[in-house]
């Protein structure tokens, strides 16, 4: 498969009397792991905010699989086949595991098909299983992570949007959720939308990146480029090349403001 | 938000009695006869009190119960939860006792109207107060209040209406206890309610939405469950529920306009159980109701009618959270 499934054009957004996105374009093409880089307050929220509905953009478009979705109802947009992973995880404290799995596949009907992801879920998630009725609240920080990521895939969704799944998170169970998205991404051919502070594995992990700074975008190009460009290296990796007298020189900073 | 303290005239009025009643209790000794348990007959007679406590309680229980569904989900107290019972009993005359409908069916129409006015009432009018503050939300509910009553009294009139049923009037003899059937009607009615709303919450799969929703908005959006139309359902499973109350309450008080201040005493319930759970509504109900019925025949009169509110005094007291509260913490 092939072409975008989801296509922002110059969308700006505001918080309160706050512009947080300035005109924002990007593409996620089908199967790939698209990923945003950015500081904090940089919108990277903002921007999964805009797309899932939570947030109403005030000009642009954003079109899902042909659709235009801007202004829809969240729960709308849900399910259209995009599944917003919020960062913070957000599981349903009071709820059993299997109860806030089962809330991930509200709407769907095919029961076989419900059972045959949450068995998906529990192949890639065995911790989930062992926990099925207990409940959520009283999980470690990385199950609930991990529930969460579970719920949003019981929606079978086209596209997920994961805000900072490594948020928080121990550099072990960082490593673990990472390679459970990219092997979602290969063995379920899923597309992802992912938004990190952690350049260093969105990086490792994405296919193309976006790096968002004050709302605009100012760079972008695939991962592989961009790991090997020595701004993103020295401003999101904390990696510095240093030159033949120990500092860079001033007419190579750069700044974008 | 703590618990807002209701605002009503009915709990200043029996102000005064209780004065005067500790003054003479303590006055004079003769007065002194709480719990005087001299022979076989009054042991009877507290289980007839306590049976008929029960009743009342769980009245006060259903419509705890409503208040507790409604605080749940939206966070908006529903002042207007004892007028809503008001409607229940009125639709329950107009269907069952005008409209000469067999009772069971005249009690599901009831029902059914009911929900869908609960479900009206949300959409319509209360829906389009999200966003606003805690207090006009507070102060809707009050005048949706007092608009209900005026109109059922321009419709119904203001004058007490009875509702006849197949059993009322009926005493049952259970070995020896005299009990009015309509106190064993409202309790079987209730026990069933709850089981089924028990089931309704722990098994069907809107009902957990329900609770996902009420536990955490912005993820249930996320799930694609659709929050509005869930928290309009939830009203009206709360009117719905205040509307048994109120036709189950029907034949053992008169019907009248006024009869939704008993919501005030419900409430009580409701804080007692600590306003987050729904057996804690229903408990909150049950105590209240017993408490009631033996302040009404072992202490001197006048005690009866503040019963709920000093219980209710004693709880906010010792233990702020109510009696029964999931405490939750958001674990960061």
């Amino acid at each position: 498969m092939s072409g975008n499934i989801l296509t922002l054009r110059n969308v700006e957004t505001y918080y309160g009397p706050i512009l947080a996105i300035k005109g924002i374009s990007l593409d996620v093409p089908a199967g790939r792991i698209v990923t945003v880089l950015g500081a904090n307050g940089a919108g990277k929220t903002t921007i999964l905010k805009t797309l899932c509905g939570a947030m109403d953009p005030q000009k642009g478009k954003i079109s899902f699989l042909g659709k235009e979705i801007q202004k829809t109802d969240p729960d709308k947009v849900a399910r259209m086949g995009i599944a917003h992973v919020p960062e913070g995880r957000e599981v349903f404290p009071l709820l059993t595991v299997q109860e806030n799995l089962m809330m991930g596949a509200y709407g769907r009907k095919d029961k076989q098909g419900i059972k045959n992801d949450l068995d998906l879920v529990y192949t890639y998630f065995p911790i989930l299983k062992e926990r099925i009725k207990q409940k959520a609240g009283y999980l470690s920080g990385g199950q609930q992570q991990m529930l969460v990521l579970g719920r949003a895939l019981m929606s079978r969704p086209r596209l997920m949007l994961l805000d900072e799944p490594s948020l928080g998170l121990s550099p072990l169970f960082v490593q673990d959720i990472f390679e459970i998205i990219r092997r979602l991404n290969q063995e379920q051919q899923m597309t992802m939308l992912l938004v990190e502070q952690n350049a260093n594995m969105a990086l490792k992990h994405g296919d193309y990146g976006y790096v968002l700074e004050n709302g605009r975008i100012v760079m972008e190009d695939t991962c592989q480029n961009l790991m090997a460009s020595e701004d993103i290296r020295e401003f999101y990796m904390g990696i510095k090349d240093e030159g033949v007298r120990g500092k860079r020189r001033w007419k190579k900073r750069k700044t974008w403001r | 938000m703590g618990h807002p303290f209701p605002f009503s005239y009915e709990i200043l009025l029996p102000g005064l009695p209780i004065f005067w009643h500790t003054f003479y209790l303590f006055g004079s000794r003769s007065e002194f006869t709480i719990f005087a348990p001299d022979n076989g007959r009054s042991r009877l007679e507290l289980l007839q009190v306590l049976i008929t406590g029960l009743g009342q309680g769980c009245l006060y229980g259903l419509i705890a119960l409503g208040f507790v569904l409604i605080y749940k989900a939206t966070e908006i107290v529903n002042f207007a939860q004892g007028d809503l019972l008001m409607m229940g009993a009125f639709f329950g005359v107009t269907f069952i006792g005008i409209m000469k409908l067999p009772f069971g069916l005249g009690l599901l129409t009831t029902l059914l109207a009911m929900a869908v006015f609960g479900y009206l009432l949300d959409k319509l009018i209360i829906r389009s107060m999200i966003g606003e503050s805690q207090f006009s939300v507070i102060i809707l509910t009050i005048s949706i209040g007092f608009i209900l009553r005026s109109v059922a009294g321009g419709i119904w009139g203001n004058d007490l209406l009875a509702l006849e049923t197949p059993y009322s009037g009926e005493m049952a003899n259970i070995y020896g206890l005299m009990i009015s059937q309509e106190y064993l009607v409202v309790i079987a009615g209730t026990i069933v309610l709850s089981l089924a709303l028990f089931l309704f919450f722990r098994h069907s799969s809107l009902g957990i939405a329900m609770q996902a929703a009420s536990q955490n908005q912005l993820a249930a959006y996320y799930m694609g469950i659709p929050v509005k139309r869930v928290f309009s359902l939830i009203w009206a499973i709360s009117a719905l529920v205040s509307g048994v109350a109120g036709t189950l309450m029907a034949p053992i008080s008169l019907v009248s306009p006024e009869m939704g201040f008993i919501g005030i005493k419900a409430f009580a319930a409701a804080v007692i159980g600590g306003f987050g759970s729904l057996p804690g509504a229903l408990i909150g109900g049950l105590i209240i109701g017993c408490s009631e019925q033996l302040a009404g025949s072992y202490l001197p009169p006048g005690f009866q009618k503040v019963t709920a509110y000093l219980i209710m005094f004693l709880v906010l007291t010792l233990r702020p959270q109510g009696l029964f509260t999931q405490i939750q913490q958001k674990k960061v």
